[in-house]
């Protein structure tokens, strides 16, 4: 804990600096906006403003993404409260008693609650992840490429037994962005590879930037408009400085469920798949069951907004641990912030804190940064950004088109890139309608290449023996995890399965 | 069409890429190399492989009706969100398209008159002020703060004077 202390103080200082400190300040303002509007999340911001970054140096440019994503967090509440519409799935779990609340006229009420808790569940996991990452991070130093790549199939297992969705189409999505990373030049013999038609803008592969925002940005648009129709109900807010007082001193109804909803939150996060969205839902059920009003949820209790709210902020910190300490990301969000840091040259994984300790502390004590100014302009503005949700969507949806188009232009600076982009983007939409979840693919471009790396490099030490990555501890239990959680949902089927045969066979007697 | 008979349209289209991918990948060396370990093309080789394995198991599964896609009887693309959808994509194709022909700066000023005047239906003082301030913004951001210069194809020319102003 001493030694973590002048670390972190240092990092403190270094996201003070008045470009990281204006970074953070625009980072949470611009979260908070695209976290509220329906549709779009944090991983959309990162996704389509990535590019943008390129403005700044790369402490600053992660930190600005990363301030992004925390903001967003905390915006999904807003639109959940005022709109009836989760901002992002992460805050679905919001609306349930935000939505009753906003329709009583207490919204002002909800949209504190959340404000506050999501300070909570930020301060709660920040501190969680100035302690555990270090350790985790020296512990990782012991990983060779058998352990990375084990660990990355114990990642795309987590997405087939804990993502909840078709499980063939969520295998079909991870292998899609696994082959896609692998186009361009071959990593080791440097023949190229997966050339369609000798196009030459496949020589220096597919960027992952370019499949992140033609299916974050292009795709979700497309689904969004799809969905809304651009048509919204926003429910009015008029809160005074005396309001806010009142309703922060409503705290201590949810401070202990929230407290605990953090904990969880954070810990879901860590794993990759889980993340955000469950964690906010198990949350808002384990408040519900602490509650002494149980039956007040889903009619208008300040709980229900505070649990998800703290769960998903956790969560969001959560799933930076994996992707600073083991290269590993825990969110798409994280995957494309991962894929950013390669582009800066700064690869994630244990060596980074030996490597570049001012940046990841840097990092980290913007972490504790954002999650002030944030809840401070949260609370500030939250009229402003009610009003920019009545924003038309055909005022929107032109202006991310074109950040999408040139940011998917900038960083290979050609139209090839661009073309792509758009198919993806097309391609997104048609999959995501008939429930291929895309996240999965976006995390596999990010990791293929590091994938492919290392289960080379253990085959070639292994002269091919495949059992390499049985025999050695880490990677053996890695991969034994793999299995089982890949097994999960067949089991869980099994047993309903029975469970329904069981419960209908008296049935079938009468 | 229904979401059903999409399930099966995409499952044995994905089948499909999924060996044009296998086909493609053994174009290189699939098996071993001495001193090299896996060939080139093992990795995208196995990986499509097994892309074609769980599409055949999403037609397998469309036949027994297993997903809820398979047994949607609703439309896919339905009549009230097509036009939607489709003038979205449209408009993005054509930006595509423009910027190929006069350049991305004249494109955008056409995308964002139609988009906003003839989808939005937005007045003509706020259509005209984000014709011209949006490309101006993105000039500024990528050519001036970035140094990436955005494709402009014949209006190239035209912006002669202004990489005077900006590198004299």
């Amino acid at each position: 804990m001493e030694s973590i202390l002048p670390l972190l103080g240092a990092g403190i200082l270094e996201a003070l600096q008045p470009v990281n400190l204006t970074m953070i300040v625009l980072g949470c303002a611009i979260g908070l906006l695209v976290g509220a509007m329906p549709g779009l999340g944090s991983v959309n911001g990162v996704a389509i403003l990535l590019p943008i970054t390129f403005l700044v140096p790369p402490t600053a440019a992660i930190i600005f993404l990363a301030a992004i994503y925390y903001g967003a967090m905390y915006g999904g509440a807003i639109s959940s409260i005022t709109l009836g519409i989760p901002g992002a799935s992460t805050a679905v779990a919001t609306v349930f008693d935000g939505r009753p609340l906003a329709q009583s006229g207490r919204a002002d009420q909800a949209l504190s609650a959340a404000a506050v808790a999501s300070f909570i569940g930020g301060t709660i996991s920040v501190v969680l992840f100035t302690l555990f990452a270090p350790p985790l991070a020296a512990f990782a130093l012991k990983f060779g490429p058998p352990e990375e790549f084990a660990l990355m199939v114990l990642a795309f297992a987590t997405f087939i037994g804990l993502g909840g969705d078709d499980i063939p189409k969520t295998i079909f999505s991870i292998l899609i962005g696994l082959v896609l990373a692998s186009v361009g030049l071959d990593i080791i013999s440097g023949q190229p590879r997966l050339i369609f038609g000798d196009i030459s803008g496949f020589l220096h592969g597919v960027n992952f930037l370019v499949l992140a925002i033609g299916i974050y940005g292009i795709g979700e648009m497309l689904w969004t408009l799809e969905t809304t129709r651009g048509k919204v109900v926003v429910h009015k807010v008029r809160m005074s400085f005396r309001d806010l007082l009142r309703n922060l001193a409503d705290i201590k109804q949810y401070i202990g469920t929230t407290s605990l909803g953090s904990f969880l939150g954070y810990f879901v996060g860590t794993l990759p798949a889980a993340g955000a969205t469950p964690a906010s839902l198990m949350s808002y059920g384990l408040a519900k069951t602490f509650s002494k009003e149980p039956e007040s949820f889903g009619k208008g209790n300040v709980s229900g907004v505070a649990a998800p709210e703290a769960a998903n902020n956790a969560a969001s910190t959560g799933s930076m641990l994996p992707m600073i300490t083991l290269g590993i990301p825990g969110s798409p969000t994280t995957a494309i912030l991962l894929g950013g840091m390669i582009i800066w040259g700064l690869r994630p994984g244990p060596l980074l804190f030996s490597e570049h300790p001012d940046f990841v502390w840097g990092l980290i004590g913007s972490l504790y940064i954002a999650n002030l100014v944030t809840v401070l302009i949260n609370l500030a503005f939250i009229p402003l950004f009610v009003k920019v949700l009545t924003l038309p969507f055909t005022i929107l949806a032109p202006i991310i088109y074109i950040l999408c188009i040139v940011g998917g232009y900038a960083p290979t600076q050609t139209m090839h890139d661009v073309w792509l982009m758009f198919l993806f983007g097309i391609a997104g939409y048609l999959l995501r309608k008939l429930n291929y979840p895309v996240a999965p693919a976006v995390l596999a471009i990010v990791l293929g290449p590091l994938a492919e790396r290392s289960l080379r490099q253990s085959l070639l030490a292994s002269q091919g023996d495949m059992f390499t990555f049985i025999e050695r501890p880490i990677s053996g239990v890695c991969i034994l995890f793999a299995l089982a959680l890949m097994s999960y949902p067949v089991v869980r089927r099994f047993r309903k399965k029975r469970a329904a045969r069981n419960g209908s066979a008296p049935d079938a007697e009468a | 069409m229904t979401v059903r008979t999409a399930e099966l349209l995409m499952a044995v289209v994905c089948a499909l890429c999924s060996v044009g991918l296998m086909i493609k990948s053994a174009e290189l060396n699939i098996g071993w190399v001495e001193g090299r370990g896996p060939g080139a093309g093992a990795w995208p080789f196995w990986l499509s492989a097994g892309m074609l394995a769980v599409s055949l198991l999403t037609v397998y599964r469309w036949f027994g009706r297993v997903t809820a896609e398979s047994r949607s009887t609703e439309p896919y693309l339905s009549r009230e969100n097509l036009p939607v959808v489709g003038v979205s994509a449209g408009s993005i194709l054509f930006l595509l398209v423009a910027t190929h022909l006069i350049g991305i700066y004249a494109a955008l000023f056409l995308f964002l008159m139609f988009y906003l005047k003839f989808v939005g239906r937005h007045s003509w003082p706020l259509t005209s002020v984000l014709m011209v301030a949006l490309p101006v913004f993105i000039f500024c951001l990528f050519e001036w703060a970035l140094k990436i210069p955005l494709p402009k194809s014949v209006t190239e020319p035209l912006f002669y004077p202004i990489y005077e102003l900006m590198y004299s």
